[in-house]
């Protein structure tokens, strides 16, 4: 990535997140929004992260064509964790646990 | 127990706050760590930290700039991650929307997951307070929350320049979206929503500029949306 890229980013961003989150404390006001939107937006995170994380799982070996096993064990056993228990923190663990066990037996 | 003024508010915040850094400080830690690993200096890792406040849309915006993906496609997948800072805005208007424009501004900077969840809370619970103690408890809240936001993104930055290279740090950004997506899996819908953009980037993954992204995400919260309508006619 270059420098002008990443301040490119990192500007829009400030001021995009800045702006969602001004939206309705400072501009809107108590007008309600209409249900349908809500109801979208209620699906975002669920949605974007899985459709970003699938293809790094999925292809995630060398050639790039399909998924490396410790990566796929790693990501798994993440999602397990974190359905399971609801904990963030325990759930990145246990993932970073699986796959750093699985470099050390593999070599 | 009622607060009285909006000082003992504030520092009711702060209290109530103090189990949530926990949270917040690991995520930061982690953002400045692959950040740095990623190349970003010591002021790139704090600007970003210090204007985003956002774990979830900095390391998306993290990781698609390291795809060599579309600037506009970083920029508008990272704020899509983010839009849940919207509905909480939402949610905290009727509470605070009639406190000066100068103390909105700022209260909006600094709304993220932990100070509208306890606001919220407290606000549905003690109708009673004024909008300058309602004012003073967010503010209290975000205190310590900020701090370590803070304190962690700078320790990060410095651990992540002292990382061995043989760790596999690239794999530690979908490892944590993943740890981050499972526990809202709370209903039906969520995990129709989830489920369906698997399978679509799975077979988008090879549309140019990073559009998959776009078209797997959107399509989950079609699915999710639809859902949840058709669940709600069933009852």
């Amino acid at each position: 990535m270059s420098t002008l890229t990443l301040w490119i980013v990192i500007i829009s961003l400030g001021v995009g997140s800045f702006f969602l989150r001004f939206s309705f404390l400072g501009l809107v006001g108590d007008r309600p929004l209409p249900p349908w939107l809500l109801r979208h937006l209620r699906y975002t995170a669920v949605a974007i992260l899985p459709a970003m994380v699938t293809p790094l799982v999925a292809f995630s070996n060398d050639a790039g064509t399909g998924p490396e096993p410790g990566r796929l064990l790693a990501a798994l056993v993440a999602v397990a964790v974190g359905a399971k228990t609801k904990n963030v923190l325990a759930a990145i663990g246990s993932g970073a646990a699986v796959l750093t066990l699985y470099i050390l037996v593999t070599g | 127990m009622s607060t009285t003024t909006p000082k003992t508010a504030f520092w009711r915040g702060v209290r109530d706050s103090a189990p949530f850094t926990l949270v917040a400080g690991p995520f930061a830690l982690l953002f400045g760590v692959i950040a740095t690993e990623a190349g970003l200096n010591l002021f790139e890792v704090m600007t970003f930290s210090l204007a985003v406040i956002a774990g979830a849309a900095q390391f998306t915006a993290l990781q698609l700039m390291q795809e060599n993906a579309p600037t506009v496609v970083v920029i508008i997948s990272a704020l899509a991650v983010n839009l849940r800072v919207a509905m909480y805005s939402a949610a905290l208007t009727p509470y605070l929307g009639r406190a000066p424009m100068w103390q909105r501004v700022f209260a909006a900077y600094l709304l993220v997951d932990q100070s509208y969840a306890l606001s919220h809370q407290k606000f549905e619970a003690e109708p009673e307070m004024t909008v300058p103690e309602r004012m003073g408890y967010y503010m209290g809240t975000c205190l310590l929350v900020m701090s370590v936001w803070y304190g962690a993104s700078l320790a990060g930055a410095i651990i992540g320049s002292a990382l061995p290279p043989q760790i596999p740090i690239d794999f530690a950004l979908p490892i944590a979206f993943l740890a981050m997506v499972a526990p809202a899996l709370r209903t039906l819908p969520h995990v129709i929503a989830a489920f369906t953009a698997v399978v679509v980037s799975l077979f988008a993954a090879s549309v140019p500029w990073s559009l998959g992204l776009i078209i797997a995400g959107a399509a989950g919260m079609i699915a999710g949306a639809q859902a949840e309508q058709w669940m709600e006619r069933r009852t």
